[in-house]
């Protein structure tokens, strides 16, 4: 599948692995975005295909209602974005429009990232299109300004690993807990220098929305790129969306798209097999996805390790997260609950959380924002009312945007405390300053909101 | 456009921790803005290079000398995972460092680092560790050498060992290239691309809008 995909791209050969491959879909956002638009406009450079480049901003604004909490810096930069994609004649989906949100959320919801097609944005959760059958990666500012300029990127082929998860997926385990799963098992440099095809049947029996919270956490396990074969699952996704081919293109495009699933003899550089059948909601205990268990696991103690680099790299983790090694995870006392980011915002992610949610109460130690991926996320969550389950049971329901998955606005977790989150990364300081994060699927952290602590949503009787 | 870079004798720093994310090494907060290259070498590893109060951190390597001195690290598996964002390489620039030695690095960081005119040298892990155990024994006086026209690292012991690196990347970083500029040189293939692909792929297409 990558190497088809690869082919139909290649606008030159630049070495013997290495093409100048063009690029179909360019995403900008507000941190990078403005910037690299001013660059190339300082090399006397323009915009060298502004039909193929969209923009939005979702990482430095404000998700508090009504935007109010957005920084001067934020504003500037918002500012930036909206004068140099108008003077470069590039869509942006500004705040309070239709088709404004995490520019991982709208690129699959608007069908801007469709099938085959490369996709790429300074953002290296731009893996997540892959679930609809798209090649896309995240790329640097000095690849954004080239990208812009040219429409093209020289790149190495990747190396291919194929992952089959098999099996039926048990009650309370989603696509969130497949993908910590996975990283736990082959660990956060397991996938460097690939790219992941995700297949097997779980993968096929799972809705769009769920193969793209899968491929947003490639970059978890190194691969800086993930995909799903498409299938009349994808289509059924796509089939009327704004950007989507219509009428007989799209005809031709779905004939175009059956033929991109890799052969059934295609050979990959590495195989790795997961029997979901076995897996248990996730929840991560350290500083990298890879430092993951079952939630009704003990977490990892230290003197039980013998390799002392390991043991030194849990003893840091669990200093930093200020967990006892040896304890079991479940009844971990929790500060915070964040729903929210391209991970795991889009409507079926917060069907799951308000399931859990309706008709109970958050812990009253527990602070709890769900922010949805995109304003028009936001909008359907509305119309189906599930923004009044959530405020009922004392969420904080906000505005779409990044939020708090990484902090750039301000919107922090304080110091010390812990929080339980939907999104990809629980890296030092990810949060804001010395925040601990866990991270989780959305079902699995309304669960921990409304007990206080750390849950197993399976105990909720639901 | 990056320096050419060609050879590097130097104080080598090792950080052996695995998966240091570029979050570690830039927080996301000092790089939101335009105009904030030339302010973040003082941030780089700011976690572990600051103490809460702000003071430096003397248990950190990069506070001790001569490691204040470094122009390369040495680094655990997987160095620069996680984001995208170039001012991790910018910041690392800020900071001095020329060249950085690894098992293996995050995909984008690597890309980065070539763009900035960085060198990331990937070598077996049994490398590394002799590296560092190196430099650790010499308490940081000990040099490393990496030369790339040669393609080899010289330890303080005067032990050498050869490296693979990518001869386009390789050539890239001895010129100090623009890619930009190379690839614009190839216009007439971009638009030929276009066009064939325009009938074989018309969805991908859209009519462009003035602006
Ligand atoms: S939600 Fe988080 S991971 Fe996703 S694009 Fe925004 S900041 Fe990046």
């Amino acid at each position: 599948m990558l190497a088809k995909i690869w082919d139909q791209h290649v606008v030159a050969r630049v070495s013997e692995d290495t093409d100048l491959i063009h690029i179909d879909r360019h995403l900008l956002h507000d941190l990078g975005g403005s910037r690299g638009l001013l660059d190339l406009k300082s090399r006397g450079l323009s915009v060298h295909n502004p039909e193929l480049t969209f923009a939005t901003p979702d990482h430095a604004i404000s998700t508090a209602p009504g935007r109010s909490g957005t920084s001067r810096i934020g504003q500037e930069l918002l500012a930036a974005l909206r004068a140099e994609t108008a003077a470069s004649g590039i869509r942006m989906f500004d705040v309070d429009q239709p088709g404004q949100g995490i520019v991982h959320v709208i690129g699959p919801e608007l069908g801007l990232s469709l099938p085959g097609c490369t996709i790429v944005c300074g953002d290296s959760h731009t893996c997540t299109h892959g679930g609809l059958g798209a090649l896309a990666f995240g790329i640097g500012s000095s690849e954004l300004t080239h990208v812009l300029a040219t429409q093209t990127l020289i790149q190495r082929r990747p190396k291919t690993m194929r992952v089959r998860f098999e099996g039926r997926l048990p009650p309370g385990v989603t696509a969130k807990d497949m993908i910590l799963a996975l990283i736990g098992q082959v660990g956060a440099a397991g996938g460097t220098g690939y790219a992941v095809e995700y297949a097997g049947s779980a993968i096929r029996d799972l809705a769009v929305e769920g193969r793209l919270t899968i491929c947003n956490l490639s970059i978890e396990l190194g691969a800086k790129v993930g995909m799903v074969a498409p299938d009349e699952t994808t289509f059924e996704f796509l089939r009327g969306r704004t950007y989507a081919p219509k009428g007989a293109m799209w005809e031709q495009a779905v004939e175009a798209w059956r033929e991109l699933a890799s052969d059934a003899d295609a050979t990959f550089d590495r195989e790795v097999e997961i029997d979901v059948e076995k897996i248990i909601p996730q929840v991560t205990w350290g500083i990298s996805p890879e430092h993951v268990i079952g939630v009704d696991g003990r977490i990892p103690d230290p003197g039980a390790i013998e390799d002392p680099a390991r043991r030194a790299a849990v003893e840091t983790a669990l200093d930093y997260m200020g967990l006892q090694g040896g304890a079991p995870i479940a009844g971990t006392p929790i500060d915070w609950v964040f729903i929210g980011s391209c991970t795991n915002s889009r409507l079926s992610d917060l069907r799951a959380a308000a399931d859990v949610a309706r008709g109970r109460r958050v812990a009253p130690n527990v602070r709890a924002w769900v922010v949805p991926g995109s304003e028009n996320v936001k909008r359907q969550a509305v119309a189906e009312g599930l923004d009044r389950i959530f405020t009922e049971a004392g969420f904080e329901w906000r505005e779409p945007g990044c939020s708090m998955c990484l902090a750039a606005n301000g919107e922090v977790v304080a110091p010390g405390q812990r929080s339980v989150s939907t999104s990809n990364r629980n890296f030092v300081g990810r949060q804001g300053p010395r925040a601990r994060t866990h991270l989780a699927s959305p079902a699995s952290a309304a669960a921990s909101a409304i007990a206080g602590a750390i849950a197993d949503v399976r105990t909720m009787g639901r | 456009m990056p320096k050419p870079f060609n050879k590097v004798t130097a104080v080598a720093a090792p950080i052996m921790r695995g998966n240091i994310d570029t979050d570690v090494i830039i927080r996301i907060e000092r790089l939101v803005g335009n105009s904030v290259r030339g302010t973040l070498g003082k941030w780089a590893f700011g976690s572990l290079r600051y103490l809460a109060d702000g003071a430096e951190n003397p248990d950190f390597i990069l506070n001790r000398e001569p490691y204040r001195q470094a122009e390369i690290l040495v680094t655990g598996p997987n160095f620069g995972c996680g984001s995208s964002r170039e001012g991790a390489v910018w910041s690392l620039q800020e900071l001095g460092i020329r060249a950085i030695i690894g098992s293996g690095f995050g995909d984008i960081f690597f890309s980065n680092c070539f763009q900035n005119g960085i060198l990331p040298v990937v070598v077996d892990k049994e490398i590394v560790d002799s590296l560092a155990a190196e430099i650790e024994a010499t308490q940081g006086a000990g040099r490393i050498s990496i030369d790339l026209e040669a393609q080899t690292i010289v330890s303080p012991s005067g032990t050498q060992h050869a490296f693979e690196i990518d001869p386009r990347r390789r050539e890239g970083l001895l010129q100090g290239l623009d890619e930009v500029e190379m690839t614009l040189q190839r216009d007439g293939d971009i638009r030929a691309f276009q066009t064939a692909d325009r009938s074989a792929r018309p969805w991908i297409h859209f009519a462009r809008t003035s602006a």
